[in-house]
C-alpha cells in the first residue's frame, strides 16, 4: 500500500518535482525505492530518520 | 518492455474482507505498471454502487429490497465474525490502528490509478440496476464474452 501511495503522489507531481517519502523500514523500505526505479523515477536518497522510520527523495 | 502485464479480477464476493482482497491486489498491481480490470458482478455490484448506504436502488419491489439489504462499502459484512456487523467494525479499527489502508481508501486509489472497472450485464439485470446506479468510473458494461476478451494473455482471479 505505500507504494500505491507513493505512486498516486507522483502521478500529481510535474517533471523534475521531489517527493519525500516517510516509511517504516521492512517491506515498504524494500519496495518502493525499487519500483519507483523500475518505473523510471528518480530515486534520490534514501536516509534513515528514526525508529523504524526512513526517508526515500524521489525526483519525477 | 516487453508485452504489458495484466490482471484482470472478477470481484463475485461483496463481503468487506473479499473486497478488501480485491482492491488490495488490483492497487498493487496497477501502482506497479500492470493494466488492471475489475468485473464487478452478482454480490460485487455492491461495491460500486452510487449510492452508498441502504436505499431502496432496483427495478421492482423484490429488487428494491435486495437493493436496501446490500447498503454498499460501509456496512458489507465479513465472511466470519461478523457478530451482527460489529466484525467489520473491528477489523477496521484493527486496520487503521496498523496504517493498513481502509476499504474505502483502496477505491480511491484504484479510481486515482486509473484502474478498468467493469459492471456484470446479466447481475445488472436480475438485480434491476442500471448504469446510472453505479459510480461514474465504471467503464462499461459488460457480458462475459467481452471480459474473456479484453483478460486474455494477463492473470484472472476470482474473489
Amino acid at each position: 500500500m505505500t507504494f500505491v501511495k507513493t505512486k498516486i503522489e507522483l502521478s500529481k507531481l510535474n517533471e523534475g518535482d521531489i517527493l519525500e517519502v516517510l516509511l517504516a523500514e521492512g517491506e515498504p523500505l524494500d519496495n518502493v525505492p525499487r519500483n519507483a526505479k523500475e518505473q523510471g523515477y528518480n530515486v534520490l536518497s534514501v536516509e534513515y530518520v528514526e525508529g523504524t522510520t526512513h526517508r526515500v527523495t524521489i525526483k519525477k | 518492455m516487453a508485452e504489458q502485464k495484466k490482471l484482470s479480477i472478477i470481484a463475485f464476493s461483496g463481503d468487506f474482507d473479499k473486497l478488501t482482497a480485491v482492491f488490495t491486489l488490483g492497487t498493487g498491481a496497477a501502482a506497479v505498471g500492470y493494466e488492471v480490470n475489475i468485473f464487478f458482478t452478482f454480490w460485487g455490484l455492491d461495491a460500486i454502487k452510487q449510492k452508498q448506504g441502504r436505499s431502496f436502488t432496483g427495478g421492482n419491489w423484490l429488487t428494491k429490497i435486495f437493493g436496501f439489504m446490500m447498503g454498499g462499502l460501509k456496512v458489507t459484512p465479513t465472511t466470519r465474525f461478523n457478530f451482527l456487523g460489529a466484525g467489520p467494525k473491528i477489523f477496521r479499527y484493527l486496520m487503521k490502528k496498523n496504517n493498513v489502508a481502509t476499504l474505502e481508501e483502496l477505491v480511491e486509489a484504484a479510481k486515482a490509478l486509473g484502474i478498468n472497472m467493469y459492471a456484470c450485464e446479466m447481475a445488472m439485470h436480475v438485480l434491476g440496476l442500471k448504469k446510472e446506479d453505479f459510480i461514474p468510473e465504471v467503464k462499461d458494461v459488460l457480458g462475459v464474452a467481452s471480459f474473456l476478451k479484453l483478460s486474455d494473455g494477463g492473470q484472472t482471479l476470482f474473489i
